[in-house]
């Protein structure tokens, strides 16, 4: 069976940290698993925890008054789930809803916070891995945006 | 790129030859497909999957349209509506005739890619051009090491060809399709296309890539792919402009060097990746 440090190292999001940044980032996290249905955070709730996806489905919805939930993308094995914990006022801006059996990994933010302020070349390296995601995120997003399959005239 | 085919679906490149409608069926909302069969008894028109006809909607126009699968006598064209020459032929009943010139344009150059991994990528009616190439996969699946089908589309109600993507997936091709927008009832995947590339199984290095879509969707799937360690000489991308004539000849779809109906519109990436980036080209 794999240590954790071993699990995260094989995320995408940490395949390169140093051994020692995982063992720091791997004394903030835990194995946890959800079903279908279940919720990873919900919009408006404190953002204490993000999620690196091991296996499974969830949709991230926003929940428009007076129309319900809308989906705007799904994520699965090998992405993240959540950058609020990072940034004030940490706050979760979305719900994460399980589609398939999820297993991942949680991180406590508080936790990881305190980590990266006590060593910058850590939270420096994670602040990279994020902003690859973000990046990613805001590119995918844009397409959306600009309804390339949609009618012209 | 392919070669030139050998029979013409009529006497004369600019000539409109009469095929029948033998067969229209429509795909969603906007789109149709039209199974055209020659008119005459002996017509017949050699075709390879990239290459596509000028269809003509009598006292309306001529469109280009890809050649979406079929046989040489039996030639499919899936269409969408988007303006008075494309809703014409969408109208057209079984039995009605079109004017056909054709095929033109070169193939995708699966010939080359024998060996290799394949990821075939395509947005919203991308596929369609597409389609006989996948067909055409499946049918010589062990030339191939693992192939992917990468299929984006705006909503789950524009999905095309939904028998073929289970056809797919039968013949051993790993089939991912995802929508730009989905209610809750959807169970698929909700993003855009490029975010499919990281559920490739393929090894980057040897993999050959087929894209078809929006322009922009073709951009950030090439550099999708670059990431992934595709290289940009074995990406080919299908290209739209404005043909008319579609024998490089009356130059509306001139792309800087290049004739898209002439020299493509199937191109080699690092090709013609400068020239998309060029202002009112």
């Amino acid at each position: 069976m794999k240590s954790l440090e071993e699990l995260i190292g094989e995320h995408p999001l940490l395949a390169g940290f140093a051994p020692a940044h995982l063992a720091l980032v791997a004394g903030c996290g835990s194995n946890t698993h959800y079903g279908p249905g279940e919720f990873l955070c919900r919009a408006g709730q404190p953002a204490q925890h993000f999620f690196l996806i091991r296996r499974g489905t969830v949709a991230l919805e926003l929940e428009i008054p007076g129309r319900g939930p809308f989906r705007f993308s799904t994520v699965t094995a090998g992405d993240v789930v959540g950058w609020s914990w990072l940034i004030p006022p940490y706050e979760w801006q979305f719900d994460a809803r399980v589609l398939e059996d999820v297993s991942a990994i949680r991180f406590d933010g508080a936790c990881l916070r305190g980590k990266c302020d006590a060593d910058p070349a850590l939270g420096y390296a994670l602040m990279k891995a994020f902003a690859g995601v973000l990046v990613k995120r805001f590119m995918e997003t844009r397409l959306q945006l600009i309804d390339v399959y949609g009618r012209r005239d | 790129m392919a070669a030139a085919t050998e029979r013409a679906c009529g006497t004369s490149p600019l000539l409109p030859h009469a095929w029948r409608v033998a067969e229209a069926w429509r795909e969603t909302g906007d789109v149709v497909t039209l199974a055209l069969e020659p008119a005459a008894g002996d017509g017949a028109c050699d075709w390879q999957p990239g290459q596509f006809n000028m269809l003509y909607a009598f006292g309306v126009g001529e469109v280009p349209i890809s050649v979406s699968g079929g046989t040489s006598r039996r030639l499919l064209h899936t269409i969408r509506e988007v303006g008075p020459v494309t809703r014409a032929l969408g109208a057209l009943a079984p039995g009605s005739i079109v004017g056909l010139r054709g095929p033109f344009g070169t193939a995708w150059p699966l010939r080359e890619a024998r060996g290799r991994d394949l990821v075939i990528a395509a947005g919203g009616i991308g596929l369609a051009p597409l389609r006989a190439l996948i067909d055409t996969v499946c049918r010589e699946r062990d030339a191939f090491g693992q192939v992917a089908v990468l299929y984006g589309t705006r909503s789950p109600a524009d999905q095309l060809y939904g028998p073929d993507l289970d056809r797919w997936r039968r013949a051993g091709l790993q089939v991912e399709m995802t929508v730009d927008h989905a209610d809750v009832d959807w169970r698929g995947p909700v993003g855009v296309v490029t975010s499919l590339v990281r559920r490739v199984r393929s090894d980057g290095q040897r993999t050959t890539a087929f894209l078809c879509g929006p322009e922009i969707m073709m951009r950030f799937m090439a550099r999708e792919l670059e990431q992934a360690g595709v290289a940009d000489s074995h990406v080919w991308v299908s290209l739209e402009r404005n043909m008319q004539c579609a024998t490089g000849h009356c130059g509306h779809c001139q792309l800087g060097p290049v004739f898209v109906c002439a020299d493509g519109p199937v191109f080699a990436w690092q090709h013609v990746r400068r020239l998309l980036t060029v202002r009112a080209l």
